[in-house]
């Protein structure tokens, strides 16, 4: 940070410069560096594009960068290679960065088949046009699926895009023991959750855990009386923004939510879901909603064992039929499109065989399709494969069914302030979320 | 190596000969008097580091200026379409994060300036005595300056964490009700981020102020003694006026710093409940998935704009003072 340093620009030609020469030395490297990319784009659509039209090769790019994941995927392209005969080249990229750089890579050469989310993360890149459509695959792997999955894999077109791989459900999560010793029962309306709440407050507990220091968490929450509230469409519709946020049905979810903020933990936005994910351990919260990935965090045997939960109570409508279960899979991109071998790999992953064999690695979570081995589940696993199979409507979450840029921008910020002092502005989420939404 | 010494051994004289015989033989002028081999050298030697700097810093920050007036989802370049003056209304009036951003990059700003620049200069005198261990004093204060942002952060957790951090387990409040949040209750948090910046800055500000402090002459110090001032007297008029330049690189690195300020706020939080910056905002717009490039380019542009006030100003004064 020397003074000479920085007037090193500023200073005036010395004689010895051409100040043509200069001009034009830049305006070369200008165009040579406008090139790269074209350049780039020529080889890379003309390497992977060979490939693809033998039919006896695929490329699979994968964001599941964790050992367990990732050996998962492994077990899976080679169960299916001893099967077809065809090789899988897999491309594993850091989990993150194949998120945060998901918009260039399908722009660029990507890879034939790739792992990705359902719901609105999916529908985006679908009407783009960046995806291939598999209606064929799914006539052969249709009768694998339930209706809830066959809807989170269509497209906004009415086509079919995506493979169901895994899932799992979010849920009210307590220690059966906890509830034993106090007599608790199981809520299923929200008066009785509610008032279940009040008791657990009087008995010493921060009756519901809560973390939302990173923000996200707090949107199962919203996700959920949302849905109970005004139904699993409306939910739909609010989160692709084809329904106004400024109405009083969202008004509504919000003072719904205000009756449960006084039972929920008042340190949440400090913490984060593993901290809160500990107090649920030693007992000192009654219940905790969050997906089943809590379990994680168990690694006491006697404990994990201790663990069970129930869905979102019902508040107006549908009763308990819609199930907040992030579901992540298999995508086809257009140019993977044209690969038939690609097209049999997806068609592979929907079957219960090739399901069991991501399953066999990676227990912690739960194979999609019908038929999936589930001999080796845990009474809680197999209740949560339950829960899941019996709903009729899936939600994904909402950043994943929301606009990415509304989720993390907008919603992150609003549901912290909300929490904070249970006041919130419908009238600026829907002056943000159309501004955000038109960009689009 | 040899083609610089050529270089400066050809211009520099010929430089001078023009200015101090001004009577005698007609000298030529610098251009002609370099070989072809000199001017592509120069060519390189400008060209390169201009290009470098107008790939990376001015297409990108014109690019910037242009794409805040558009609407972009980042994606094809076909999808770009006008927008006028939209993002900026969504800044002013829709975003509810950029006032309170706002003002906390002044904050920030303050805050560096009246607490942790005048630490780093209360730590270098300290250290400039000859005190024994100094060296390793100055390394202990210097060593968050090179930490990453990650290692910060974790380290700043380990004494704010609510339940079993450092902080309130000395409070004796740890696992209480009244144990302090310091991360999540956002009217302390942005005092707990800027605890852990100064910690950064101080050390920096400290070692440039080293530095500075051997440069000044030991006479001046002497004469002063001499003359009777006592050692705040010959610091406050003598040292610290001899130190000038020195002076100046500070104000230009703290308010520097405090526009940039970014890596702790995000660490805790991604900037959001009380710790909201402009940076932060910028990022969060700009990167990953949910990006929206005009808003984000937007939020750039204003934070371009702030920051070319303390540039503008830093830059008018070396000039300025190169004319003497």
């Amino acid at each position: 940070m020397s003074p000479n340093e920085d007037r090193s620009p500023f200073s005036p030609f010395r004689p010895g410069m051409d100040r043509r020469t200069l001009l034009k030395t830049l305006g070369v490297g200008a165009v040579s560096a406008a090139g790269i990319p074209l350049l780039a784009a020529c080889t890379g659509g003309s390497g992977p594009g060979a490939s693809a039209s033998a039919s006896t090769s695929l490329t699979f790019g994968s964001g599941s960068s964790d050992d367990v994941p990732k050996a998962a995927y492994q077990a899976v392209t080679d169960a299916f290679t001893a099967k077809s005969k065809i090789s899988v080249t897999t491309n594993v990229v850091p989990h993150n960065d194949f998120q945060n750089k998901i918009s260039t890579y399908l722009q660029g050469s990507p890879d034939d088949a790739f792992t990705w989310f359902a719901g609105y993360r999916m529908q985006y890149y679908a009407g783009k046009g960046l995806l291939a459509p598999i209606d064929d695959v799914w006539e052969k792997i249709g009768a694998n699926y339930s209706d809830a999955m066959k809807k989170a894999s269509t497209g906004p077109d009415g086509k079919m895009y995506f493979v169901p791989n895994y899932n799992y459900p979010w849920g009210f999560f307590y220690r059966k023991s906890l509830w034993a010793d106090k007599g608790y029962e199981v809520p299923t309306t929200f008066d009785a959750l509610t008032t279940l709440a009040k008791k657990m407050k009087s008995d010493g507990l921060v009756p519901i855990e809560f973390a939302d220091k990173d923000g996200w968490p707090a949107m199962g929450t919203f996700d959920y009386i949302n849905m109970r509230l005004n139904g699993y469409q409306f939910h739909m519709d609010l989160t692709a923004h084809k329904e106004s946020w400024d109405q009083k049905k969202v008004s509504d979810v919000f003072d719904t939510w205000k009756a449960l903020l006084p039972y929920q933990n008042p340190a949440a936005l400090g913490m984060t879901w593993q901290d809160s994910a500990i107090n649920l351990g030693k007992k000192k919260s009654g219940m905790y909603l969050l997906g089943s990935f809590v379990t994680q965090q168990f690694t006491d045997k006697a404990t994990l064992d201790d663990i069970d939960f129930f869905p979102f109570p019902e508040i107006a409508v549908e009763g308990q039929d819609a199930v907040e279960a992030p579901i992540d899979g298999l995508l086809l991109s257009k140019k993977g499109g044209t690969n038939q071998a690609a097209r049999d790999f997806l068609a592979f992953m929907g079957t219960p065989e090739g399901q069991n064999a991501y399953a066999k690695v990676d227990p912690s979570n739960i194979a999609t399709a019908k038929g999936a081995d589930t001999s080796t589940f845990s009474p809680l696993t197999k209740k949560c494969a339950e829960t899941i199979a019996n709903a009729k409507s899936i939600s994904q979450f909402f950043d994943r069914d929301a606009l990415p840029a509304m989720a993390n921008n907008v919603m992150i910020p609003a549901l912290q302030g909300f929490i904070k002092d249970g006041t919130i502005d419908v009238k600026n989420l829907e002056a943000q979320a159309k501004a955000l939404y038109a960009a689009q | 190596m040899s083609t610089p010494t050529e270089l400066s051994d050809s211009a520099a004289p010929g430089s001078r000969a023009g200015r101090n015989t001004p009577g005698g033989r007609t000298k030529p002028k610098g251009v002609k008097r370099l070989s072809k081999r000199d001017k592509v050298v120069l060519g390189f030697m400008v060209g390169i580091p201009t290009l470098v700097q107008l790939a990376f810093v001015w297409i990108p920050t014109v690019l910037s200026v242009l794409l805040s007036f558009t609407r972009w989802n980042g994606l094809a370049l076909s999808d770009i379409r006008a927008a006028g003056l939209a993002n900026y209304s969504y800044v002013f009036n829709d975003s509810p994060a950029f006032w309170p951003a706002v003002q906390h990059n002044i904050l920030w700003l303050v805050f560096l300036a009246v607490i942790a620049t005048p630490l780093g200069l209360l730590l270098a005198v300290l250290l400039d005595q000859q005190i024994r261990g100094s060296k390793i004093y100055q390394s202990i204060f210097f060593v968050p300056v090179m930490l990453s942002l990650a290692l910060v952060g974790i380290i700043w957790q380990l004494f704010y964490q609510k339940d079993n951090g450092l902080l309130n387990f000395l409070l004796g409040t740890a696992g209480t009700p009244a144990a302090v949040d310091w991360f999540g209750n956002s009217s302390v948090n942005i005092w707990a981020a800027l605890v852990a910046a100064t910690w950064r800055h101080a050390g920096y500000v400290m070692i440039l102020y080293l530095a500075g402090l051997k440069g000044v002459d030991a006479s001046l110090k002497e004469a002063a003694s001499l003359d009777g001032a006592n050692a705040t007297q010959t610091f406050f008029r003598i040292v610290f006026p001899a130190m000038a330049p020195i002076n100046i690189v500070i104000v230009v690195i703290t308010i520097i710093e405090s526009l940039r300020a970014f890596d702790v706020v995000w660490v805790i939080n991604k900037g959001t409940n009380g710790l909201e910056l402009i940076s932060a905002l910028v990022i969060s717009y700009l990167i990953g998935e949910g990006q929206s490039i005009g808003i984000g380019s937007a939020f750039a542009v204003i934070l371009l704009v702030i920051s070319l006030v303390p540039i503008t100003i830093y830059l008018s004064r070396t000039f300025r003072k190169e004319k003497f």
